[in-house]
């Protein structure tokens, strides 16, 4: 056995030489550890940094494809044991769960008491991952419209740091202020500062009655007065998605309440009324809702655009321009009303096409072409760019023909925060933004 | 020295924005935190991010330390000056840059009152949700710094849940955007990190906000409980029946007769606590949870109940809860205010507690509260004639912390560490954790300029190697920096 392999077992007695179906986008690691408890995971790290070993954490593997593949992976750290709820207090809204455990398992226990992690995907869309994975890679459904992100509803953390330290912070009360809150800058890391080994994440009741409309506009400029108009009510809406298969085709929107059942009856009826004739209401979400979701299949490329809400008929417009130029015709779907869409492209779709439509969409960014134009304010009263477009999933292929994260502002500070929390990058390198 | 950067600031800002009159200089030797005191160095007054950059330059370059200040209404002496450095104002910066109400936004600067945001989004349907009730004096600058709350974050969120955009001036003067405004820029949440640092990561010169739309109806109850230990009950029945007010706020006795005294809001006689429940959203949905409520309190033994049905009932009601901490300046000729947070359900174990303490040293404490999250602020009474009642009352006001840790809750729900709390962080965090947050710090000001002895006690230095201390850092035996 080979002596390194040794060392890491005694850290980590289920130790394990790697196989190619461990491989983190094309990069086999030589090992693969699960560590039982936050003691082993230290324990490991501060082999692992003590020997320049690479280290990339792993949940369930959903969104092991996602960012960009490591420089260097020589050890996986499966999370799969670390799948304890350690306390879920009812009373208080909180749980605070180990990081491997799966967002199935969390679901199930908060409602065992009606409580839900307001995190999609919603009920009846199959849910994938973990809650350590879904932190790190600070991922979002139709309900950000109401609940935020990930970083906006974990409220504690527990890590182990590059060289094997285990710290915490915040807590398990909603309301703190004590400290810096590492919880905000660990989501959305992607694995590069640390592992994540428990979290505790604020929980939501769940709603007494829920409710969708769905109904459907030709061009995008009628669709942006829709959302407009929904987003701009009264009527507290969950959620406000938009979908559209084909760029000649229809956009389709639809629209969740949740609340109080007679509130809901009442809501959805001024609801139907604002978004007129052919709107359809019933407890059941339409079937592409939240797909950006589960599309994570092998080959698929799926980009997400961000933008501020009132640019969403430029958005389309750079997005169709991009999608004629480069000869794609992505399914266009997501969180409009928050100015968050995705486009995706299945499988088939020509790599270097893919490709071209991101920098394409890219350019009509940099061009100034989806800010936020707000007349009269001078652009240094603003950031220098108010979009994004990321590839957050791609062939091989597509990644190495442009960098699926883009420009990122403030970067410089990124990589002194990086160089700080793990010196020896030995933390999922190269998997993140500018290298990182 | 801190004066010879005089002559710069005066070329950066103009002669009527550098303070040096030793006068002028002590109206900011403290925050609302008046127990500490220091006249700082010099005091600008800038009016541009790039004069601010321009300041912190000269101070990172001399080696000066710098200090932000907003409104200077923070409770923990996040913005104390000191003596050898700078203290940066931001009150002549109150531009409301744009609101965009299709993007539901809006840009500001850093002095801008917390209030005048929601003032300016009104017209368009909106309004600023985080509502510390300082709002009226308070600065935006300062909220984010302090990640600050206010009576409705229960539902609707704090600062950090707001801020989607911040122009900031590092501690080595650059200036850069964190966030695009979006709530989805690629990279770290270093946004989201920098909410809540107490201005020890730099100095915010821009903050994009949400806008929040203004809710179709707002209504609020008032309710009489013969304990503390029944309101409670109440608030964990509400809580526990899947409802989420906007707002849930309780007083006790000695608070409820305060503000009688202070402003008459005749709130129900005898009563040994008052809820004060606010519900907000489309009206349907208000009208249904509100009659849960209602019924919520009756079994949980509510004495009295009273609901308004117009701004005027609700301002009435509103009127004895805003008025409390003032208030109890008349009942006694001093008072900490404290701010410890428990978890919800321990709520009633906890003020039962903080009753033995009260009674064991006889030092009153009042309370009142946000008490659908937890949020405990015990007034604590005393008489600062006297250094022995002072002494007894700071003790006391410890123990409460100690009881909040002891629940597994924090020693600061929304004032902020400041300096005043710095000491409790080790009874809160491990030192491997301090360690932990100090990292970001060392990312951000690496040589300790910027608003150092906040928050952290005695800091390790960037790049000190962890470990039992057994002699003074290399840089601070050579005399070139200071151990904050
Ligand atoms: C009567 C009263 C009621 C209050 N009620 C509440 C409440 O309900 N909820 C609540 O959360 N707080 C409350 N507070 C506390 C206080 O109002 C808040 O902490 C507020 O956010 C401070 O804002 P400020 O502009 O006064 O900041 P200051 O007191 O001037 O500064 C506070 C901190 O912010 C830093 N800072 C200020 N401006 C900047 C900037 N531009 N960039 C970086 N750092 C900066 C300072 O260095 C300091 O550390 C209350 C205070 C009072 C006096």
């Amino acid at each position: 056995m080979d002596a390194m392999l040794t060392e890491l077992s005694r850290a980590c007695r289920l130790t394990r030489a790697a196989e190619d179906s461990d491989a983190v986008l094309g990069v086999t690691p030589r090992y693969v550890a699960s560590p039982a408890d936050a003691g082993e995971a230290g324990a490991l790290m501060r082999v692992a940094s003590g020997n320049d070993l690479a280290v990339v954490p792993r949940g369930l593997g959903t969104k092991l494809g996602w960012g960009t593949p490591p420089t260097r992976c020589d050890l996986v750290i499966d999370t799969s044991r670390l799948d304890k709820v350690v306390e879920h207090a009812a009373g208080d809204l909180i749980t605070r769960v180990q990081a491997g455990v799966s967002l199935d398992r969390l679901a199930e226990t908060a409602a065992g008491a009606h409580q839900q992690l307001s995190l999609d995907p919603p009920p009846g869309c199959p849910s994938t991952g973990t809650i350590g994975g879904v932190l790190a890679t600070g991922v979002a459904g139709p309900r950000r419209w109401r609940y935020g992100t990930p970083r906006d509803l974990v409220i504690g953390l527990t890590l182990v740091r590059a060289d094997g330290t285990i710290a915490r912070s915040g807590g398990k009360v909603v309301k703190n202020v004590a400290g810096y809150d590492l919880g905000k800058l660990f989501a959305g890391s992607y694995g590069t500062l640390g592992l994540i080994v428990d979290a505790v994440m604020r929980l939501h009741p769940q709603p007494a009655a829920v409710s969708y409309a769905v109904t459907q506009r030709d061009d995008a400029q009628a669709l942006s007065e829709a959302v407009a108009a929904v987003a701009g009510s009264e009527l507290a809406a969950t959620a406000i998605e938009v979908d559209r298969e084909s760029r000649d085709g229809p956009v389709r929107i639809a629209v969740l309440l949740e609340g109080d059942p007679s509130g809901i009856a009442e809501r959805s009826r001024l609801l139907a009324k604002l978004l007129g004739e052919g709107t359809r209401t019933g407890p059941e979400a339409p079937d592409w809702w939240g797909r950006s979701g589960p599309a994570t299949a092998p080959g698929t490329t799926l980009v997400r655009f961000a933008f501020w809400a009132a640019a969403l008929p430029r958005a389309f417009a750079a997005i169709d321009a991009a999608g004629h130029a480069a000869g794609v015709d992505p399914v266009i779907t997501g969180s409009a009303a928050t100015g968050v869409l995705y486009g995706l492209l299945g499988p088939e779709a020509d790599p270097a096409a893919a490709a071209a439509f991101v920098s394409g969409v890219r350019a009509a960014i940099a061009a100034g072409e989806l800010d936020a134009h707000l007349p009269g304010v001078p652009h240094q009263s603003l950031p220098p760019s108010q979009a994004s477009a990321v590839v957050l999933t791609s062939p091989p292929e597509v990644r190495r023909s442009l960098d699926p994260w883009g420009p990122v502002p403030g970067l410089a500070l990124m990589h002194a925060v990086k160089d700080q929390f793990d010196p020896g990058h030995i933390m999922a390198p190269g998997r993140f933004a500018g290298g990182i | 020295m801190v004066e010879d950067l005089i002559p710069e600031m005066v070329a950066i800002c103009g002669p009527d924005a550098v303070v040096t009159d030793p006068l002028e200089l002590r109206t900011y030797e403290c925050d609302g935190l008046t127990a500490h005191r220091c006249a700082p160095g010099l005091v600008v007054l800038p009016e541009t991010a790039k004069e601010i950059a321009a300041v912190v330059r000269v101070c990172a370059r001399a080696g000066i330390p710098f200090i932000a200040r907003g409104s200077g209404t923070g409770l923990s002496g996040g913005a104390l000056p000191r003596t050898d450095g700078v203290l940066i104002v931001t009150s002549r910066m109150r531009k409301i840059i744009a609101i965009d109400p299709v993007s539901q936004r809006a840009i500001v600067e850093p002095g801008v009152t917390n209030l005048s945001v929601s003032t300016a989004a009104r017209p368009f349907g909106y309004f600023y949700a985080p509502d510390p009730s300082s709002q009226v004096v308070c600065s935006v600058g300062g909220n984010v710094a302090e990640n600050s709350g206010g009576a409705h974050c229960l539902k609707h969120g704090f600062t950090v849940h707001h801020v989607t955009g911040l122009q900031v001036v590092t501690p080595a003067g650059d200036l850069v955007w964190l966030g695009d405004g979006t709530g989805a820029a690629p990279g770290y949440d270093l946004l989201g990190a920098f909410t809540g640092s107490e201005g020890t990561l730099g100095i915010v010169t821009k903050i994009i906000v949400k806008l929040t739309k203004i809710p179709q109806l707002i209504t609020c109850l008032l309710a009489a409980f013969q304990t503390t230990g029944a309101g409670g009950a109440a608030v964990s029945a509400i809580i526990g029946a899947g409802i989420v007010p906007a707002a849930i706020e309780m007083m006790d006795a000695l608070a409820i007769e305060a503000a009688e005294m202070a402003v008459a809001c005749h709130y129900p006689q005898g009563a040994g606590a008052v809820l004060v429940v606010e519900l907000d959203g489309p009206t349907a949905d208000v009208l249904a949870d509100l009659a849960k409520v209602r019924a919520l309190c009756e079994q949980s033994g509510a004495t009295e109940i009273r609901q308004a049905d117009d701004p005027d009932e609700r301002a009435a009601i509103w009127a004895g809860r805003k008025s409390a901490f003032a208030a109890v300046g008349r009942i006694s000729p001093a008072y900490i205010v404290q701010d410890g947070v428990v978890p919800r359900s321990s709520l009633g174990s906890v003020l039962d507690e903080i009753a033995r303490l009260s009674a064991a040293c006889g030092i009153r404490v009042a309370n009142v509260f946000h008490a659908g999250d937890g949020n405990l602020h015990p007034l604590v009474l005393y008489d600062d004639a006297s250094p022995e009642a002072t002494a007894a009352a700071e003790e006391l006001s410890g123990a409460i912390l100690d009881l909040c840790i002891a629940h597994g809750g924090s020693i600061t729900g929304e004032h902020g560490v400041g300096v005043d709390k710095s000491k409790y962080m080790p009874k809160m965090f491990a030192d491997t954790d301090l360690d932990t947050m100090q990292l970001l710090r060392c990312a951000f000001d690496p040589v300790g300029l910027c608003n150092p002895g906040k928050v952290f006690p005695t800091p390790r230095l960037c790049g000190e190697v962890p470990g039992a201390r057994r002699a003074p850092h290399p840089l601070v035996a050579s005399g070139q920096v200071d151990q904050f």
